[in-house]
């Protein structure tokens, strides 16, 4: 019997109508396309764009180059120098982040003890040849200089859950 | 407007006007398909995006309507790129055998009574000629590729477009024995009488109806019978080693053909040109030439909103039908589809023997 009615049931094309039912319906929906350049979707504090290196509010900067963000690197995108100045504190010469290497896991961020190294919310940044997107410790200073506002602000937003 | 188009060209030889008023026909007729063409990909991206609740392209020009020739320019502008192992002569031929019946087949088409380019007598079997040659430009582009994907599609598309001919070639007879005429608008004159939508041949044909129009998606190789393209299992088939302009050109035959289909089911089983009120407004409202009886009654705009109805049909089941996997293609069109149009083709048969009204006394 169920052989019976389900052959009528294919004949009529009733599981087809019903399929065409579910899309007509969709068709009608509102549509959830978010118009991206004039559009944005919210974005969490602890997004990962790109990198920068933070300083003390009296100007000192943070790293005390202890190279944990260089050893956890699993991209190896981390390439860190550092020698005595003069006032007797350990200091990088050299922090070089290879952005076509990093896979903005923010592992860095994650190891290190002094909040140096974070990942911003920036991610809208291109570089048009390969130097561009080499980061050096100069150009993550003047990142953080300029974003100082915004990350200290994303890392109170987190601070309850750290 | 022939007449005085013939007299102001009057200091010419015969001949030439006659011809002149032809290719003036025929360019009447392909620039507004080649229009409709383009902006059918853009109302099936369109279709599609708002089902998938998205809406679709909407950045070039006011609310995406540029799109189209946006895409046309990029296309002309791209590189043919030929294959190397490619047969160049059958390479370049094949899109042009798949866009020239697609063609051609519109010459017999009636937009409305007698408006149509040529009104032969057997116009029925010219478009079915027509719609089957369409096989062997995919047939040969999918041979001259010399590349497996399109040698697989085009094995798949040759199998698929012959069964699918069989069935759609008995939903025709059905119709040629109802309207006792092979030519189109005889087939729709056919169709007139006093009940208006219940006379259309969509009622008593039904079954055939709805067989013709699934072969007819078939036949065009759509969505869920893409299995020649198959973009996920065989890259695109037949056309995947085209670009450019020789792809565009298999792609507005894909178009036409479905515009076709449409347009076919439209004359010949919903009642073409006719206006679904007769029989439901006074006669007196649908005559004449009034404004309103213009727009009420029978009249080119009813068969073009028909024809849009079909192809959103077309659309609105690539949206939703996943690819029918080859062998149940084939299960459905010999084991499903010739029986059932066997079958009502007698029913047919019988109706017209015993003039079984409204539609056969």
């Amino acid at each position: 019997m169920t052989a019976i009615t389900n052959y009528f049931k294919s004949l009529i094309l009733a599981e087809l109508f019903r399929g065409l039912l579910l899309t007509g319906k969709y068709f009608f929906r509102k549509k959830i396309t978010v118009q991206y350049p004039e559009e944005k979707t919210p974005m969490s504090p602890r997004f990962r764009g790109l990198h920068a290196q933070r300083r003390y509010p009296n100007g000192e900067e943070r790293c005390i180059a202890c190279k944990l963000c260089e050893a956890v690197c699993p991209a190896l995108a981390i390439s860190i120098d550092s020698e005595e100045r003069d006032d007797g504190t350990r200091r990088t010469t050299r922090y070089d982040i290879d952005l076509t290497k990093c896979i903005f896991c923010g592992f860095c961020e994650e190891s290190c003890p002094v909040d140096a190294i974070v990942e911003t919310r920036h991610f809208e940044y291109h570089g048009e040849e390969r130097s561009d997107l080499y980061m050096t410790k100069e150009k993550l200073l003047a990142i953080g200089d300029k974003m100082e506002k915004q990350i200290a602000a994303d890392r109170a937003a987190d601070a309850p859950f750290r | 407007m022939i007449e005085a188009i013939e007299s102001a060209l009057s200091f010419l030889p015969a001949g030439l006007v006659t011809l002149i008023i032809i290719v003036g026909k025929i360019m009447l007729l392909v620039l507004p398909l080649m229009g409709a063409v383009a902006y059918l990909t853009l109302a099936e991206r369109k279709v599609i995006g708002y089902m998938q609740v998205r809406i679709g392209p909407n950045r070039v020009g006011p609310k995406g309507l540029l799109q189209p020739i946006a895409d046309a320019v990029k296309l002309m502008f791209k590189e043919t790129i030929f294959p190397a192992k490619a047969n160049r002569f059958l390479f370049i031929s094949a899109p042009i055998l798949t866009l020239a019946p697609a063609l051609a087949a519109w010459a017999v088409v009636p937009f409305d009574d007698g408006l149509v380019i040529s009104n032969i007598d057997a116009s029925l079997l010219y478009i079915l000629a027509m719609t089957s040659l369409g096989v062997y430009g995919v047939i040969i582009a999918g041979w001259a590729s010399n590349s497996k994907y399109a040698f697989l599609g085009a094995l798949r598309s040759a199998a698929q477009i012959v069964s699918y001919e069989i069935a759609m070639g008995f939903a025709l007879v059905g119709v040629l024995v109802a309207a006792g005429s092979l030519n189109l608008g005889e087939i729709v004159e056919a169709q007139r009488g006093s009940l208006g939508i219940i006379n259309w041949y969509m009622i008593p044909l039904l079954p055939l109806f709805i067989v013709y129009f699934i072969a007819g998606v078939a036949e065009t190789n759509r969505a869920p019978f893409d299995v020649a393209e198959g973009e996920s299992e065989i890259v695109a088939g037949f056309h995947v080693e085209y670009s450019s302009m020789t792809f565009s050109v298999f792609f507005l035959a894909e178009y036409a053909n479905m515009i076709l289909i449409a347009l076919l089911t439209a004359l010949m089983f919903l009642g073409g040109w006719l206006s679904p009120l007769n029989g439901v407004l006074p006669a007196s409202l649908l005559e004449g030439d009034g404004l309103l009886a213009v727009i009420l009654g029978d009249g080119i705009h009813w068969l073009l909103a028909k024809t849009s109805f079909f192809l959103f049909l077309f659309l609105w089941f690539r949206a939703t039908f996943p690819r029918y996997r080859y062998d149940q293609i084939m299960r459905l069109g010999w084991k499903i589809f010739i029986p059932i149009t066997i079958v009502w083709l007698l029913v047919a048969a019988a109706m017209v023997v015993w003039k079984v009204g409204p539609w056969f006394n």
